[in-house]
């Protein structure tokens, strides 16, 4: 279950770029127990880091058996057509909470995920805790929570039929639904719906996620990718 | 999945939503259909499109209308209007293309969702990989290609040519009909994923040949594969791993850093 570890950025660019842009606008924070070992009280452990996550402005917050704050309708009213109740509903993430998942809280700013990773050391859930980000964002935070890094994972990004893949700026947004839930084809339909003015990039942000089961797509930093793709701005 | 005629009003919403272009719309009937031999069985289109349910025939007069006078609707563009989205009972081998590409299906392997183990999120607990140690997650297919075992199996067995070890409770791992040897059960070879990972651990010392050996079998598969590589910090939060990855030639930005805040809680297991 790789799925925050392969999130698409210039760093990772088929053809390398000398000074790829840093990603300083997504941060992600998980919780996963381990059976027979830190399971007890396990759906009290997951809420307490969910709700403790969101005193710290997450973008996004997710259940990995649920989804995240952002889910489809299953029942749409026709009129969700011109006026679409598209709010996030943290309260029924927390709620729905119900047993063995991953718990993770998505941010765009890093003093936002070091906050959060401060009260999660006060905590002290018991249960194994995770950053999914830059090497170096994520060491400068252990350190700022007085934390010494257990283990580490890097991705080397992707080889082999790379030329079956989109466009950079198209995988930037999709793999941020690690387990590919977030289609290429979607996202340059959205994109190419943001240049013709017919939805927003917050629109199209929140329709990429209702796709992403676990809740880890970053909806601030698509944004503002979409933002980048309608202005071809850098 | 399969795409229900009566209620389908080839609206063109699945199409693009698939993550594998496995949806079309097609002409001759004016509805959508599903590549069988493409589809992974991921139920993206079906999880994640909104649905209202409206009556077909209403729908389609409604649609025939506006075409014929050149009005173009502006819909929602993840929503299935007649909920025609119709998810199949899988049989064995097709089963397993679910069971690899629905992160909402624990594998039994398993007991988690998604295609791999807890690998080093839980390595403060299980301690997986040790000082010394590289674990190893390589992912094929992802994002958006997909995979076909018969590929996986060319990774496999050169990885198993060099003595690794495969984890054991690893999804892939428990297809292996001769895992010594890293072959697959024939009977699943031809069926395609949207993701499936293999995981081995070694000494830090084998890194660079495994690095490479995966370059090399990359090179001849049809599809994409992205690698991971761990390891346990010492008391001071150091690690040698990364200095290897680098003198590789690999730019190792992103990864998962385990905080090391978990311990054992259930009594039994408390030491």
């Amino acid at each position: 279950m790789t799925n925050t570890l392969h999130r698409f950025s210039e760093h990772y660019a088929f053809e390398p770029r000398p000074d790829p842009r840093p990603v300083d606008d997504d941060f992600i924070v998980f919780a996963m127990a381990t059976r027979g070992v830190n399971d007890d009280g396990l759906v009290e452990k997951y809420r307490t880091f969910a709700r403790l996550a969101l005193r710290h402005n997450p973008v996004n917050v997710g259940d990995a058996t649920k989804g995240g704050i952002w889910r489809p309708q299953p029942r749409l009213n026709p009129l969700a057509h011109w006026k679409r109740d598209d709010r996030p509903d943290a309260e029924r993430l927390v709620a729905e909470i119900d047993g063995h998942t991953t718990v993770a809280a998505v941010f765009s700013r890093r003093e936002d995920m070091e906050a959060f990773v401060r009260d999660l050391v006060q905590a002290d859930l018991g249960v194994s805790i995770n950053i999914a980000a830059p090497m170096d964002a994520a060491a400068a935070c252990c350190r700022a929570a007085g934390v010494v890094r257990h283990s580490v994972e890097y991705s080397l990004g992707f080889q082999g039929r790379v030329e079956r893949l989109p466009e950079g700026a198209v995988l930037e947004i999709s793999t941020m639904c690690g387990h590919g839930m977030v289609s290429h084809n979607f996202v340059k339909k959205m994109a190419d719906w943001v240049r013709e003015g017919r939805r927003t990039p917050a629109q199209a942000a929140r329709y990429m996620a209702r796709f992403c089961v676990c809740g880890v797509f970053n909806t601030a930093r698509a944004e503002r990718l979409f933002e980048k793709a309608r202005t071809g701005g850098a | 999945m399969r795409i229900d005629e009566y209620r389908c009003v080839a609206c063109g919403n699945c199409v693009s939503v698939c993550p594998v272009g496995a949806i079309y719309i097609d002409p001759a009937v004016g509805r959508a259909r599903v590549n069988r031999e493409e589809c992974v069985e991921c139920h993206a289109c079906y999880r994640g499109m909104s649905k209202e349910h409206l009556y077909p025939p209403l729908v389609r007069a409604i649609r025939k209308a506006a075409r014929a006078l050149r009005f173009r609707f502006d819909p929602e563009p993840d929503i299935c209007p007649t909920d025609a989205l119709t998810p199949e009972v899988l049989e064995w081998p097709r089963i397993v293309r679910r069971a690899f590409s629905d992160p909402q299906v624990p594998h039994e392997s398993t007991g988690i969702h998604g295609r791999g183990t807890a690998e080093v999120k839980t390595n403060d607990v299980t301690g997986r990989v040790k000082e010394g140690e590289a674990g190893f997650v390589i992912e094929f297919g992802r994002p958006g290609v997909g995979a076909r075992f018969r590929e996986i199996q060319e990774m496999t067995t050169a990885l198993a040519a060099l003595g690794v070890e495969f984890e054991k409770h690893n999804p892939v791992t428990s297809l292996m009909v001769d895992p010594e040897r890293g072959l697959i059960r024939e009977d699943v070879l031809g069926e395609k994923v949207l993701s499936a990972i293999v995981e081995v651990k070694t000494g830090i010392e084998q890194v660079p040949l495994l690095l490479r050996t995966i370059r090399q079998v990359s090179r001849r598969l049809e599809t994409v594969v992205a690698v991971g590589v761990s390891t346990r910090c010492d008391a001071q939060g150091g690690e040698p791993l990364r200095a290897v990855l680098e003198r590789e030639g690999y730019v190792p930005y992103r990864g998962k850093t385990n905080l090391g805040l978990a311990r054992a809680t259930v009594r039994a297991a408390a030491p």
